[in-house]
């Protein structure tokens, strides 16, 4: 490998540090993902053209399809795909990326028997690359709602037990032996793949964020090592930031949600929650009507508004935005509540409110609006429910026990938008939908806020 | 045990790398605003994405004939190009919308 080349893989390693510090801050994000992509394209471009053996044309017409197919397509997807699918999107991606950590694995085992060195950390690759694939295809799954979000596997913790014994004699039996063994090799892809979807299968909805980001940890983790094997510098610091970068994250996550990454993992939060509180008499609802609640929010003073992922789903963003605007010329003082998980990712609400022109400072975190809700005179909650649910407080057998949530049930008035009286996420009975400064405006979020803009627009 | 000393003493300098890379990769996105965390998680996913350079280097050490070797290389080199190109598109989407409005 030439000296240029290795200039070239520093110039990139440094943007993607750069780049990623930059991501960091909302002033700098933009720049930052930029200096990132420029300095992966220049590692691309570097590792394609500048090196010193012999290359037949056919092989670079071949490597120039396999991107410029890859390219299109990647393109396309992302520039066509709604911001509410956001989070499936990074997790089918991240599938790519592990599945190609593995294929690499593939290729190069046969060449490296011998090497001790080298071949655990081909097999490493092809276990790793393996277990990401599959286990973002199913967090993908989850999250566009192809597979259901709790599924129950009979005899679990004996197939998982057993596909685990299997990937570690599969290992072993490869690096100790140094057989070349094509049956050997796939059978461990095979164990690889299984652990995989057995991993993510068992994990309720709710916490698929977190997964998602341990297997984007992951796939960083895939091609550090694959850096390993080839020696390469940009792929094992760019695999190693992302790969730590990426459980930090993942913590960060975590502790928004009030869960540790073992409850996680190993604790099945949809399956309690499916049993919890469920048939017990809560009181009786009170339902309202788009101009009722017109005008009370007319006359109101302060009004906050909690939005969750039942606003993205029914793309009533633009709508919400429109009924802050009239609020706010009619001298209400209107905020966003932002739960630090709302939507279906940290963060994923603020890129939805920012898409429809919300003003950045409108929108206020948990920490610092919980505070102000008892001078609130109307909450408005569209599309949220576990984030706004007192189980989390006074309820220590709900599985939510302990998330910090919006306290709105301190505010005067609660107005809640639901589609129908359907638990949440989380599958988890509401009580303040039985509370009594409830009143709850049943109907699709953008069809009954755009009733709601209407009826405010009589009122003079 | 041997093995893995032997490997840290063959491999000091790898070594080295790998374990600042980590500190610096937790330094670099401590104390990041909640509401960056999607871009981030999405920008850090296109990260990985460098595994692509894995994938050319085994296209470029393929044997034109070796057909297995080509066409996994080139399935890997299409999975890859997708995670790093959908992924920086796509974090380049969400932060468009961070624009400052006065």
């Amino acid at each position: 490998m030439g000296i240029l080349l290795n200039i070239i893989y520093l110039i990139a390693t440094v943007t993607f540090v750069v780049g990623l510090k930059m991501l960091g801050h909302p002033e700098t994000a933009k720049k930052g993902n930029l200096i990132a992509a420029a300095g992966m394209g220049l590692a691309i471009v570097g590792t394609i053209f500048v090196h010193e053996q012999q290359v037949s044309p056919i092989i670079y017409i071949l490597i120039g399809a396999a991107i410029l197919i890859g390219s299109i397509i990647g393109w396309l997807i992302a520039i066509k795909v709604e911001m509410t699918k956001m989070p499936e999107l990074v997790s089918l991606f991240n599938g790519f990326g592990g599945a190609s950590a593995a294929l690499i694995g593939l290729v190069e085992y046969g060449k490296n028997v011998n090497n001790a060195t080298q071949s655990t950390t081909i097999v490493s690759g092809i276990i790793i690359g393996a277990i990401t694939f599959s286990g973002s295809l199913i967090a993908w799954g989850k999250l566009n709602g192809s597979l259901k979000s709790v599924v129950r596997i009979p005899y679990y913790n004996i197939i998982n037990n057993i596909t685990i014994i299997g990937i570690i004699i599969f290992a072993a039996f490869m690096v100790a032996t140094g057989v070349d063994s094509q049956l050997v090799l796939y059978a461990l892809l095979a164990t690889g793949l299984i652990y995989g979807i057995l991993f993510v299968l068992p994990i309720g909805g709710a916490d698929m964020p977190v997964v998602i980001s341990l297997l984007n940890s992951l796939t960083g983790i895939a091609a550090a090592i694959t850096g390993i094997l080839y020696n390469n510098m940009v792929m094992l610091v760019g695999g190693i930031l992302v790969g730590s970068a990426g459980i930090i994250l993942t913590v960060a996550m975590c502790k928004a949600m009030n869960r540790t990454l073992g409850s996680v993992i190993f604790g099945a939060f949809g399956g309690a929650a499916a049993t919890a509180g469920e048939n017990k008499a809560l009181g009786s609802i009170k339902s309202t009507t788009a101009s009722d609640a017109a005008i009370m929010m007319n006359y109101a003073n302060n009004v906050v508004i909690v939005p969750g992922y039942g606003l993205a789903v029914a793309q009533a963003q633009h709508v919400i935005h429109e009924l802050e605007e009239l609020l706010t010329k009619r001298g209400v003082n209107v905020k966003y509540a932002i739960h630090p998980v709302a939507g279906r990712m940290p963060g994923h609400m603020n890129v939805l409110l920012a898409e429809s022109n919300v003003e950045y400072n409108m929108l206020v975190e948990m920490e610092d609006i919980n505070p102000q809700f008892s001078n609130t005179d109307i909450v408005l909650v569209v599309g949220a429910n576990d984030v706004v649910n007192p189980a989390a407080h006074n309820n220590p057998a709900s599985p939510i026990y302990g998330m910090p949530i919006l306290d709105v049930e301190n505010a005067k008035h609660i107005i809640v938008n639901k589609r129908s009286m359907n638990a949440g996420y989380a599958g988890i009975e509401n009580e303040l939908f039985y509370n009594t400064k409830t009143s709850m405006l049943f109907g699709d979020a953008k069809a009954a806020l755009t009733d709601l803009v209407a009826e405010m627009k009589k009122i003079q | 045990m041997n093995e893995f000393l032997e490997f840290i003493e063959n491999n000091l300098q790898i070594t080295y790398i790998l374990i600042l890379a980590i500190f610096v990769g937790v330094e670099v996105i401590k104390s990041i605003p909640a509401v960056l965390h999607t871009p981030l998680m999405s920008g850090a996913n296109a990260l990985s994405g460098v595994v692509i350079v894995g994938a050319i280097l085994v296209m470029l050490h393929a044997d034109p004939t070796d057909y297995i070797a080509l066409s996994l290389g080139f399935v890997a080199v299409v999975l890859g190009v997708l995670n790093v190109v959908g992924g920086f598109a796509v974090t380049d989407r969400m932060l468009q919308m961070f624009k400052r409005k006065k």
